[in-house]
């Protein structure tokens, strides 16, 4: 569990990697979230010796893809998780898996202080909400991140409170169409 | 204006990447249509960075950050390239399934005016795309699985509510429906299932293995 600071500090060594190409920024984002990537892996079917290779092109891509982590949408640990997934479905072959069409533009170059720190914040609610959860429910979301869970097995929703989480990434989008047009 | 959602359920096993194909196709079409889903499927993203998160960690090689950095070598992270979202009617994860828009798709003539297209067959779901003249009824069906109808081009109502550009129907087992297309342009829909169509009527049904759905 991290706090509020942790959240917003992994954000801010996002932006510096974005913006400065700052590769101890890089080195300190690695330290925290190679291993949490490797361990999603392991626990989602990948031997550790594949586990390993993979966490390299994933947090090579993190590198790359710098640009495109945008702190009043998401937290930098809820970006590495998609990126995680989408290497997770090419290695062990599952169901090809389009993406939605982009959004015309990439994140703002200065995105707001507020924004980002609110939904920083939010994040953080979020990962207290899960550590609440009854043991048998974090379970089932578990098994259905780990991939150990048909899709006709989740009937119902995660009992996670995302109300406002959605509310404040929608705000975004709306402000990101009112910027563009 | 959208009025019909994909379910929490969809969006969960998206986001986990546990869909069959179909279904991936059809939530990422949507997606690129609907800012509301498109927001709550990253607010759903964020439950898979919380476990990411909050379940464990395995330490790396010794080697593993000098091994990155090397790969990364002196490559500034990329500029994101200009990107254009789709001027047809088909968001862009479905023209890349079709080989272009509307005016590419390989209809065959399933009867009555109604045609469709095969886009994915696979054990576990398939994806077809639907065109239905105004005024004319897919017939009546019911279905082993679940049943999910995208609309991409007009409209068209059947005994639960009207669908038009952007909604989706959500049909499980329990329904047996009758979608007549709404009067104006001709209806396109992405339709997939988890399961075979099955057909109520006497002729559709022995047709059935001849239009493989």
């Amino acid at each position: 569990m991290t706090s509020d600071d942790d959240s917003l500090r992994y954000a801010n060594l996002m932006i510096a990697v974005a913006r400065d190409a700052d590769k101890a920024a890089f080195a300190a984002l690695f330290t925290h979230f190679a291993p949490r990537v490797k361990a999603f892996l392991i626990k989602s079917g990948a031997t550790p010796a594949v586990a390993e290779d993979c966490v390299q092109d994933v947090m090579a891509t993190v590198w790359r893809k710098a640009r495109m982590f945008d702190p009043a949408r998401a937290s930098v640990a809820t970006w590495i998780f998609t990126i995680a997934r989408n290497r997770r479905i090419d290695l062990l072959r599952r169901d090809r898996r389009p993406e939605p069409e982009d959004l015309p533009w990439g994140p703002e170059p200065e995105p707001d202080q507020l924004d980002s720190l609110v939904l920083q914040q939010e994040t953080e609610r979020l990962g207290e909400a899960l550590a609440r959860l009854p043991e048998d429910q974090r379970a089932l979301i578990e098994r259905a991140y780990f991939g150990d869970l048909s899709h006709s097995q989740i009937a119902t929703a995660t009992g996670l409170p995302l109300g406002t989480i959605k509310s404040r990434i929608r705000l975004a989008l709306e402000k990101l169409r009112q910027h563009m047009s | 204006m959208i009025r019909h959602h994909l379910s929490d359920a969809l969006l969960t096993g998206y986001s986990a990447g546990i869909l069959p194909e179909a279904f991936n196709l059809l939530v990422a079409t949507h997606v690129s249509m609907c800012d509301e889903c498109r927001a709550r499927l990253q607010a759903q993203d964020a439950v898979g960075g919380a476990l990411l998160e909050d379940s464990g960690a395995v330490a790396m090689a010794g080697g593993a950050l000098a091994a990155v950095l090397e790969r990364i070598g002196a490559d500034a992270p990329e500029r994101p390239a200009p990107r254009r979202a789709s001027t047809g009617i088909f968001p862009t994860p479905l023209q890349e399934y079709v080989g272009g828009d509307s005016d590419a798709v390989a209809w065959r003539s399933v009867g009555g005016g109604v045609r469709q297209a095969i886009l994915t067959q696979g054990p576990d779901s398939s994806a077809r795309l639907l065109y239905i003249p105004p005024g004319t009824a897919v017939p009546d069906h019911g279905h082993h699985g679940t049943e999910l109808t995208l609309v991409l081009q007009g409209a068209f109502r059947d005994e639960t509510d009207h669908f038009a550009r952007g909604d989706v129907e959500i049909a499980d087992e329990a329904l047996e429906h009758t979608p007549v297309a709404e009067p104006g342009a001709p209806c396109i829909c992405l339709a997939v299932t988890d399961a075979p169509l099955r057909f109520n009527g006497l002729i559709p049904r022995l047709l059935q293995p001849f239009l493989k759905i």
